[in-house]
């Protein structure tokens, strides 16, 4: 519990005076599953955005079509803290089964809006109620019974909206955006609206201190998931072929992708530049993809734990046989099912270790959406140069949630297509060897397959084979091509992106982190300054193999705590694979794992304890 | 247009292309003296060689197991991927999706078909991805020493004197309920046969399914066993007598209108099936499959065109991909312009 929100509610209940709480608060909407919430939710969102507060969303939903308890928090921050908080000040309560729960974990001095018959002021005296006969006023808005459960949730924003002085002139371009040209559906969300506002006008006086004020933090910004920005950045990296199996939550990366495609990617003829393949599983999907990538396609698959899994032969096969491709791994929680509506980052070492035998791959960890988009064109160039497949891992709380960003950068390097010889190369050549390390780089040449020379061909196979891509058991010609690969591998360090370092040199400790972790991580910095009087050096990791520069980060510090949202410290275990025995001593761990997004208490707490602070 | 493979006053025979047999031919075979897998290797590369298929342009693609290594046996000029056991099938699609301009030539056996590759196997069926399809089928594991495969017959006996008491997959039977558009049944023995299946199969835009029995002579070729060159000697019933005349070509065959079925194929070739099964019909879906049960309750095994839709659009044309390999395609086509990415960042502010 945070102290300083029991202060508020103390503060209020003995002098009544109101300290105005602008912009810097948590709105929880307690809804059930399949009722439609999420436009509604979204409508509030980026009106909030619209307002120029920065602000962020997550959807807390169970695995489930319909009928299970959801929950959507929006936070609103003046200082641009994205990460979860681990209390909402604003509860919107319409879930009968869960309101009684969800009023009780209320910090004191909230706010609770709720169906009247619920009566949830029983429960609470220390919060502030407005009870809204939902159902009335949805009745008398919507005369066709069958939507009322859809129009019930855009009630809810216009009490929101009044209560919280959002401008119902930011709400209203909001609505019509969500519902683009169907001036019917917008009538009918927008009366809706205006019903919830009116009501909580003409009812409630306000009695509590939380306010939207506009202010100037979004502008130019755009909104979007991880996800979509992922698919984006596929797109503009030239993807050609996509193959995949639904699996949540990394499917609506692929619907976007090919959204995308379907918008940019069409000739004047009618034709696709692209092929997107649902295929019959996991295992189909990587070996479309490596069949792509082999023919010389940009080639892409998204998954998630239990997919990554199912494709581990296969990725052996593509780090063996050099064979390009992209695979995003959208973590969820596991072991085996796991709960696949909640974030983790426990996929580390399995990706980064995916298949028998001596395999290790190139993997990418992106910390926000404008890297997903990034990292989604620097994984095909990677892995076209590299010939190898490369993973990126995002995770269901980048992938799913919606994120403020600076808008996303048109490329400014052509597409990297890596070592491909030609006929006209052959010509020149006379031939060529498909594994032979010809520039040091521990990387060969290839040829595409239907290259008109008579030397073009070779045979690309999972068996032991020499630099001629022919057959082999010798010992001496496995070791050769087992040891170019570790160099290849080793020069991927220099190629991948480096570590971004948010303050370094000013602490004796440090903290090392990746992903999503960020958003809280920085919002803990900012609490251990501002509680502790502590500067933290803090670097953030973007990829494995590690840089050099994270090593010197460890190098340079006494303590460096490794936070990260799994359980048995998966990067601090990498890390430990690749550091000298001296250093490795110097790591702790700060872990969080419940499935929810690491918050910046639950980091700034375990920091202060383990330093003694 | 060039006609038969001709001869120069001196040299070997060269095809429609200029190219003599020996530029299909691979390298030496590393499996037992008699397999049948040899004799289907040696097919294959006559059939590439007198249809004038430019080696290049033919991507060789097989799983694990001893059918699955002899691509390295035939078409060294040919690019080549031995993938993983009973995963053929997603390469190839993977493969074509990303060049749909080659020709795919799949190598599999009865186990990476039968068992670890069913799904796969199934759904390339559905997905009439054109590509050719060799099950090399002798009901046995070789390299792991000959265990019954699933497509071992009910009865059939192991060296050891085991009994196979679970019932056979009929492949074929199984691709044309699914969706293949050619579909047939060989023997490595039966030279004569396979090479019109197989020039025919060239000609084929779908998928070209042929389970060719492929005796096992180390493990399954005894007394006892229904793989055998015996047993087959003994119990092979061809349905039709296979004519191919390819396009390039210009012979004219006297035949009996009432006892032939002409199919024009894609390229413009003609595939010629004598009706020897009184009444069979290779267009007709659910009556093919009636007559291979009805083979399986006689104990015989047939061989021949089974079944043949010329018409069915392959899953590349149902893709509706541009002509050229999307592989290939330069970046002006892959990447879109600044301005779809700068409206695409206005709609989201």
């Amino acid at each position: 519990m945070a102290t300083g929100d029991l202060a508020l509610g103390q503060e209020q209940g003995s002098t009544g005076a109101r300290q105005r709480v602008i912009n810097d608060f948590s709105i929880n909407v307690a809804t059930v599953n399949g009722s439609g919430s999420q436009s509604a939710n979204s409508v509030l969102l980026k009106s909030i955005f619209g307002m120029g507060v920065p602000v962020s969303g997550k959807n807390l939903f169970p695995s489930n079509i319909a009928g299970l308890p959801t929950w959507y928090t929006i936070r609103a921050s003046k200082e641009g803290y994205v990460a979860r908080k681990r209390d909402s000040e604003v509860l919107v309560a319409l879930n009968p089964e869960t309101a009684r729960e969800d009023i009780l974990a209320m910090p004191a001095g909230g706010v609770a809006i709720y169906e009247t018959s619920l009566d949830l002021k029983q429960y609470r005296d220390n919060v502030i109620c407005y009870p809204v006969p939902f159902d009335k006023l949805t009745a008398a808005a919507c005369t066709e019974a069958k939507l009322r459960k859809l129009v019930k949730n855009m009630v809810y924003v216009g009490v929101v909206a009044q209560l919280l002085h959002i401008d119902l002139a930011v709400i209203e371009k909001s609505v019509q955006r969500q519902f683009a040209k169907k001036q019917k559906v917008f009538d009918l969300n927008f009366g809706a609206v205006k019903a919830g506002y009116d009501y909580a006008q003409t009812t409630f006086t306000k009695q509590d201190p939380f306010y939207i004020e506009r202010m100037d933090g979004t502008a130019g910004k755009i909104i979007i998931d991880g996800n979509a920005a992922c698919g984006m950045g596929a797109v503009f990296a030239g993807v050609t072929v996509v193959a995949w199996y639904p699996i949540t939550p990394s499917t609506s990366l692929i619907e976007a992708t090919a959204d995308l495609l379907k918008k940019f990617r069409v000739t004047p003829e009618g034709k696709a530049t692209f092929a997107v393949v649902q295929a019959e599983d996991e295992l189909a999907a990587i070996g479309m993809v490596l069949g792509a990538g082999w023919a010389g396609a940009r080639s892409m698959t998204s998954t998630s734990g239990p997919g990554i899994s199912l494709m581990a032969e296969f990725a052996g096969l593509g780090y063996f046989a050099e064979i390009p491709g992209v695979i995003f791994d959208v973590q969820r929680t596991g072991p085996a099912t796991g709960m696949p509506t909640r974030t983790s980052q426990a996929d580390l070492l399995s990706a980064a270790f995916l298949s028998h035998g001596d395999t290790k791959h190139v993997v990418l960890l992106p910390a926000n959406v404008k890297e997903c988009f990034e990292f989604a064109q620097a994984a095909f160039d990677l892995s076209e140069r590299l010939q190898t497949p490369v993973f990126v891992l995002t995770d269901l709380d980048l992938g799913m949630n919606n994120w403020m960003s600076e808008p996303f950068a048109y490329p400014e390097k052509p597409l990297d297509r890596g070592k491909v010889l030609s006929a006209e190369d052959l010509k020149r050549l006379g031939g060529f060897a498909r594994y032979r390390d010809v520039d040091g780089d521990g990387i060969g040449w290839r040829t595409l397959p239907g290259t008109e020379h008579p030397k073009a061909a070779y045979f690309t196979r999972g068996s032991g084979h020499n630099d001629s891509a022919g057959y082999t058991e010798k010992p001496d010609e496995y070791i050769a091509q087992m040891e170019r690969l570790g160099r290849k591998f080793e020069n991927a360090r220099k190629l991948v992106p480096a570590p971004v370092a948010f303050q370094d040199g000013a602490s004796k400790v440090g903290f090392l982190a990746f992903g999503t972790t960020d958003f809280a991580l920085r919002e803990s910095l900012d609490q251990i300054k501002n509680e502790y009087g502590k500067s933290v050096d803090y670097m953030r990791i973007r990829a494995y193999p590690f840089t050099h520069e994270i090593h010197d980060f460890v190098v340079s510090h006494e303590r460096v705590y490794v936070v990260e949202q799994n359980r048995d410290a998966q990067l601090a275990s990498l890390l430990k694979l690749d550091l000298p025995g001296e250093q490795v001593v110097k790591l702790r761990s700060i872990l969080h794992y419940n499935g929810l997004p690491v918050d910046a208490r639950t980091i700034t707490e375990e920091f202060a304890t383990k330093e003694g602070l | 247009m060039a006609t038969a493979p001709s001869s120069p006053a001196s040299g070997p025979k060269l095809n429609h292309i200029g190219l003599p047999v020996v530029e299909y031919r691979g390298g030496k075979s590393t499996l037992c003296a008699g397999c049948g897998h040899n004799a289907i290797s040696e097919r294959i590369i006559d059939a590439m060689f007198e249809m004038g298929v430019q080696p290049e342009h033919v991507i060789k693609m097989s799983g694990i197991g001893c059918s699955s290594k002899s691509p390295a046996y035939f078409m060294s000029r040919s690019f080549s991927f031995n993938s993983v056991h009973g995963r053929m099938p997603s390469v190839t699609t993977g493969a074509l999706l990303g060049n749909h301009t080659v020709q795919a030539l799949g190598v599999s056996g009865d186990g990476d078909t039968a068992s670890i590759g069913v799904g796969q196997f199934v759904h390339l069926m559905r997905r009439n991805l054109p590509m050719i399809y060799i099950i090399e089928d002798n009901g046995v594991y070789g390299l792991t020493k000959g265990q019954f495969s699933a497509t071992a017959d009910i009865g059939s006996k192991l060296k050891t004197g085991v009994i196979n008491d679970l019932p056979a997959i009929d492949t074929c039977a199984l691709a044309i309920q699914l969706g293949a558009t050619f579909v047939g049944r060989s023997f490595s023995g039966d030279k004569k046969q396979l090479l019109a299946m197989l020039k025919a199969a060239i000609a084929h835009k779908g998928t070209v399914m042929l389970d060719v029995i492929s005796p096992c002579v180390t493990f399954n070729d005894h007394e006892g066993s229904t793989k055998s060159y015996k047993f087959l000697q003994e119990h092979d019933e061809a349905i039709n007598e296979i004519g191919f005349v390819p396009s390039f070509e210009d012979i004219e065959v006297d035949y009996d209108s009432g006892q032939v079925f002409d199919v024009q194929m894609h390229d413009g070739s003609s595939l010629r099936l004598r009706k020897l099964l009184e009444d069979y019909d290779p267009t007709d879906r659910a009556k093919a499959v009636g007559t291979l049960m009805e083979a399986h309750e006689k104990g015989e095994i047939l061989t021949g065109v089974f079944y043949i839709d010329t018409k069915k659009p392959s899953f590349i044309d149902q893709l509706n991909v541009v002509d050229e390999p999307l592989a290939t395609l330069p970046e002006s086509l892959t990447r879109p312009p600044k301005s779809a990415l700068d409206s695409l960042m206005k709609s989201l502010q």
